[in-house]
């Protein structure tokens, strides 16, 4: 069935020259983990290669009819090596890592896309993922393509005087909702849209929400993920937390709130999701902000 | 004049009426039908899984793994997915769900309370705590610590962690030889409580990539099962499932009560301190290499008692071997439900074990053994 597959795959292929490179093997059943790597292979336009992916890939709604390989922290070896992958692409949060070795040891390869959550990141992530794929020319495409949006965001940007403070909120499972300090995508994504986060400086990745420190922070602007306001109990839920009533952003009614794929994943949406948050913590530039790169908001 | 009927019945001491319901009794008949069981499960386990494997394949990869060549064609793939991840899985799963049972079953004599169990009872707790520890202070905190033991060092801690927090409990629950259950369980539940919030302070000051390592040994799973996990726990496990059942008589004697096993020639401390040591050892090693997997201690050594009683040196064999066939029926189910994702086993074992539990609770109230 599988080697079937392969020969007829391997044949139209080579029929229709489709391949912008043609190569001696490229990777015709791809396993993508991490919503951003399956984005970009969409973009690539190599979806039809798709045959798993993990419940991080949300976007394009395609992606989720796709057999799914579960959580990307918690793969399973077997199961992931059901679909008969000739590559799997995952990004270093995929796990756990004896999972990894397993499907390794079993001769399918295993590519790890590195990428940190920013512009230089995600061109290097795509630029990867392509040249992974056999597409290198489409990739170093869609890279500049990205790239000069991220440009033109930024410069349009640069004329912004005032940082509004922004405090991320992120609610897990259960539990009180999570904050962003430094080194997490949030952080870098209020700082690429002309934000400030005031807990930065005292804080590393995502830890419990504390009140106090959240009103010393006095956002003028409070960022959660879309479900983290549904969970929440949408605006008015979150102007309840304890302490936001005694902020800016909580006497204003400055709550803002995106889709966590669009925001955090740093996929090939990026410019436009950090055009979209702009226009949220800036509202005079609104209008001139969005470049015209249209709102690819999927969650609005 | 019961007590020497029950030291008869339990081989402590010969007569000359010696009970013939024990030489030919359902015990050895029901171990000879969970030895045919425990075979029969390993060999579905094999042939079942994410990806299709017929039984003819199976059988054709293991004799050409022996060097014979079956008429059975089969993929490469398939002797590598059976070589490399189902095989070390299974083995693991033996291992575990033996050691679980049989723990579960010591701690059960020792205590002589069947509520004992080592998640219950935060031994799993204790070894998870200790793993997590080296997981997350491994490279600074305890460098040295890695550095002279390496690999070994996970299950090693593990089980230290799992023997502080058996001794704990021991030394918490017992007076005078006696365990009370509202202690035994309030020290438990301590226990619990106190590895727990330990535990939720390292995964606080854990980076990602150990938040990572992290979560998989709070949900227990057999996932990641390799030939060289499979090496460095299998004689740990294994010398703890051949040595607990040696202990059989003296926990029958134990059983009568702790001055009745003096007079019968056992010594309950050494006993104990004995069984307490290879409880640890076993339990470690098994979360070490799955994480914590509850019920399996708690709910195998009660069924087998229905069935066979409360002789020891049938019931903690026929524990290792039920143990071992119900964590592979369980992970069988975990890695087969939602494939290609697989279940925490630890949500299976639960959703059997929970509701069995209860029933037992309904239907054996106030009985004790």
């Amino acid at each position: 069935m599988f080697r079937h597959a392969m020969v007829t795959g391997a044949l139209l292929f080579g029929l229709l020259g489709l391949a912008d490179q043609p190569r001696a093997a490229e990777p015709q059943r791809i396993v993508s983990v991490g919503g951003a790597l399956t984005e970009i292979l969409f973009r690539l336009d190599v979806q039809d290669r798709l045959v798993g992916v993990d419940t991080t890939s949300q976007w394009p709604s395609e992606a989720e009819a796709l057999p799914q390989v579960g959580y990307q922290r918690a793969l399973a070896a077997e199961g992931l090596l059901s679909l008969s992958p000739d590559l799997v692409l995952a990004t270093e949060a995929a796990g756990p890592p004896a999972v990894i070795e397993q499907i390794r040891a079993t001769g399918v390869e295993v590519r790890i896309i590195h990428g940190d959550p920013s512009p230089e990141g995600l061109v290097e992530k795509i630029r990867a993922v392509a040249e992974a794929v056999g597409r290198p020319a489409a990739g170093a495409a869609l890279a500049e393509e990205v790239a000069e949006k991220m440009r033109r965001v930024e410069a349009r940007l640069g004329e912004v005087s005032d940082r509004p403070s922004v405090v991320f909120l992120l609610s897990a499972a259960r539990g009180s909702p999570m904050a962003a300090g430094r080194d997490t995508a949030a952080d870098a994504a209020i700082r690429l849209a002309a934000g400030l986060n005031p807990l930065a400086a005292e804080m590393v990745g995502y830890k419990p929400l504390n009140t106090e420190s959240m009103i010393g922070a006095a956002p003028d602007v409070i960022l959660l993920t879309d479900r983290t306001l549904e969970g929440l109990g949408g605006i008015e839920g979150v102007l309840a937390l304890p302490g936001v009533s005694l902020t800016p952003a909580g006497r204003h009614r400055r709550i803002a709130a995106m889709d966590d794929l669009y925001l955090l994943g740093f996929g090939p949406r990026l410019p436009a999701a950090i055009a979209d948050l702009a226009a949220e913590l800036h509202p005079r530039l609104a209008p001139e902000t969005r470049l015209g790169l249209g709102r690819m908001d999927p969650s609005r | 004049m019961k007590a020497r009927a029950l030291a008869l019945r339990f081989g402590l001491v010969t007569g000359s009426g010696t009970d013939p319901r024990m030489r030919f009794g359902r015990a050895p008949l029901v171990l000879i039908g969970l030895s045919l069981g425990l075979a029969l499960m390993s060999i579905v386990a094999l042939s079942v899984g994410a990806v299709e494997i017929a039984p003819t394949r199976v059988i054709a990869i293991l004799a050409h793994g022996l060097g014979l060549d079956l008429p059975w064609a089969f993929e490469p793939e398939q002797a590598a997915v059976l070589g490399a991840i189902r095989a070390p899985r299974i083995l693991l799963a033996i291992l575990v769900g033996a050691a679980l049972a049989v723990s579960g079953a010591a701690m059960q004599g020792l205590f002589r309370n069947p509520l004992a169990d080592p998640a219950l009872l935060g031994v799993s707790a204790g070894a998870a705590l200790a793993a997590v520890s080296v997981i997350v202070l491994g490279a600074t905190l305890l460098s040295g610590l890695t550095r002279i033991l390496g690999t070994a060092t996970l299950p090693i801690a593990a089980f230290g962690g799992s023997l502080v927090a058996t001794l704990l409990v021991h030394r918490l629950a017992s007076r005078d030889g006696h365990t009370a259950v509202a202690t035994l369980l309030l020290a438990g539940i301590a226990i619990n409580a106190i590895a727990g919030a330990a535990t939720g302070v390292l995964t606080f000051v854990a980076d990602d990539n150990q938040l990572r390592t992290l979560t998989f040994w709070t949900m227990g799973s057999l996932g990641g099962a390799t030939w060289s996990t499979v090496a460095v726990g299998a004689p740990l496990i294994l010398a703890a499932i051949v040595l607990i059942p040696l202990h059989a008589r003296a926990l029958n004697a134990i059983l009568l009560g702790e001055s009745e096993a003096r007079h019968l020639g056992f010594e309950p401390e050494r006993v104990k301190t004995l069984l307490v040591i290879l409880v640890a050892l076993a339990v470690g090693t098994a979360v070490a290499l799955s994480g914590i997997i509850g019920f399996i201690g708690l709910v195998v050594p009660h069924l087998l008692r229905l069935t066979i009683g409360p002789d020891h040196r049938w019931l903690l064999p026929g524990s290792a071997l039920l143990g071992a066939i119900l964590l592979l029926g369980a992970d069988l189910i975990a890695r087969t439900l939602v494939a290609p994702a697989e279940l925490p086993i630890g949500i299976v074992t639960a959703l059997l074990g929970g509701p069995f539990f209860l029933w037992l609770l309904a239907s054996r109230r106030g009985r004790g053994f």
